[in-house]
């Protein structure tokens, strides 16, 4: 236990002191919601939708989680090449206690840019709704945290190095994010993407933490509580798995 | 006393080639066992198996009476390490990195604490232990890995080239301090070095390896005399030949010189 909890607080740590990484990590998300938010405001008001910002924002907010989730997995490949993972690997505890530390941790700080952005998005007029599910928002953000942890725990363990990083942001990250229902809403999709929408785990946490955020939804909060747990227990066993084959 | 470490036959295949072709060699508790030879030779293979992150292909291996492939935990408390290439976290400070290691390997923390301090002052760093590994240099880093791997009290210290990058005071002094050990707490030492003058000094015993095989094995005044030279690195270069080897950059190699490049832009 102990050992998940140093290294959890070692990614915090990690977190903390790199401000050039807090921000930066920062600008995709705000120039999502700037562009698109305020791009595409008028003309979703128009068609009979209501405010964009509102429907947009817990997208955005996903969107920080994701990248953020997805990396922090990724770093494993920075921690083989700058030599940190071999103290790991060497130390007389198991695999399952590293993999689970480092994958809380970089849930953990994926939670917390995303939050940030919420908190922008609140600056941009993003309107929280009165509901009884508010408080399963912050649920369906660790969740959504912990599920691309293991995701991109997957990836960096497998990879040996940054050659296949173009690869995972441009046929993984990106599409997941684009067909998760995140800026556009899956009614009235043609019927190819609307299945690949159902297919998406990323799509039940942004209409999860839509739901939760707005209270509107597509697949509805039980459904998207149900597909997002048992994901996210499939994912952590899965990225274990693939760590704990990791040699030197 | 009995041997802390045993292998035998121990094989490592990549594909078509053999890093690791049918070595065997004992070391007995508390002796300092050098392990030499040229780039490539296969040394730090033999290192990543006897310390259970790389599996064999074959072969059959003991340390601390421990299989390193079925029984890792208990191979894993035996030993402390210093690794060929740095292994420290460059966002961490010097006490931060000592705490981490004292805490994964379970060091209580009333002692963790003191042998911290303890060995931070041994290696020099006392008045640096707050500031971040990445203001350190190369040497600095190195100390710290030394007095890291000393932190728990292992029975077995794995140095892969140690002492690269130090100067002789501090490579004196680090050694000094581990061939008390070896005699006063009978720890016992497997090293690799490039500094023949170093073996000659410090090991007991010493195995040459190339290309994958042991070619000579003894203390170093049993392959002076059987290569009739005057000292260890004639003997070593009589065993091994004059040709310079080849070592190819692997992908954690190529990754390094990204990553310079990479964070050299400023982030992270």
């Amino acid at each position: 236990m102990k050992a998940i909890y140093i290294l959890c607080l070692r990614q915090l740590k990690r977190y903390i002191r790199s401000p050039a990484r807090i921000v930066g990590s920062l600008g995709q998300p705000i120039l999502f919601l700037i562009a698109l938010g305020f791009g595409l405001r008028a003309m979703f008001a128009r068609a009979g939708n209501g405010d964009y910002i509102s429907f947009l924002s817990p997208g955005i907010i996903s969107m920080a989680i994701l990248f953020n989730a997805v990396f922090s997995g990724i770093e494993i490949i920075w921690d083989r090449q700058f030599g940190f993972l071999k103290e790991t690997l060497v130390a007389p505890v198991s695999r399952l206690e590293i993999v689970f530390g480092r994958m809380l941790g970089g849930a953990i700080v994926a939670m917390a840019q995303g939050i940030v952005v919420f908190l922008i998005c609140l600056l941009a007029g993003f309107r929280v709704v009165r509901s009884p599910y508010l408080p399963l928002a912050i649920v369906f953000m660790f969740m959504i945290a912990l599920l691309f942890a293991g995701i991109g725990t997957v990836f960096g363990s497998v990879l040996q190095d940054m050659q296949g990083f173009p690869l995972i942001i441009n046929f993984l990250i990106m599409p997941l994010f684009f067909f998760s229902g995140a800026i556009f809403n899956a009614n009235g999709l043609p019927a190819a993407l609307r299945f690949a929408l159902r297919l998406n785990p990323l799509s039940y946490g942004v209409d999860g933490l839509r739901g939760a955020l707005i209270n509107q939804f597509v697949f509805g909060m039980k459904t998207d509580l149900a597909v997002v747990t048992v994901l996210t227990a499939l994912l952590l066993a899965i990225g274990s798995y693939f760590f704990s084959k990791i040699q030197l | 006393m009995g041997d802390m470490i045993v292998v035998q036959d121990l094989v490592k295949n990549y594909g078509d080639f053999c890093a690791v072709n049918h070595v065997s060699f004992t070391v007995p508790e508390g002796k300092i066992f050098g392990f030499l030879g040229p780039n490539g030779a296969g040394k730090t293979t033999t290192i990543k198996m006897l310390t259970t992150v790389l599996d064999p292909t074959s072969g059959w291996i003991r340390v601390n009476g421990h299989d390193p492939t079925h029984e890792q935990k208990q191979v894993r408390r035996s030993f402390g390490i210093v690794f060929q290439d740095p292994s420290l976290d460059d966002e961490l400070t010097a006490q931060e990195n000592m705490d981490l290691h004292g805490i994964l390997y379970g060091v209580p923390r009333a002692e963790r604490l003191k042998r911290i301090d303890i060995l931070i002052d041994f290696v020099g760093l006392g008045d640096r232990k707050k500031d971040f590994v990445k203001t350190y240099s190369g040497g600095m880093k190195r100390r710290l890995e030394v007095a890291r791997a000393l932190l728990h009290n292992p029975r077995i210290l794995f140095l892969d080239e140690p002492t690269i990058g130090l100067d002789p005071q501090t490579r004196n002094h680090i050694w000094s301090y581990i061939q008390q050990l070896c005699k006063e707490e009978g720890v016992t030492v497997f090293f690799t070095t490039h500094y023949m003058d170093e073996a000659d000094r410090v090991a007991n015993d010493v195995a040459v390896i190339d290309h994958g095989k042991i070619v000579a094995q003894g203390a170093p005044a049993e392959l002076k005399e059987k290569t009739k030279s005057a000292n260890l690195e004639d003997a070593f270069i009589a065993l091994t030949g004059h040709a310079i080897r080849e070592e190819e950059a692997n992908a954690t190699d190529r990754m390094r010189m990204m990553g310079r490049a990479w964070r050299g832009g400023g982030r992270r």
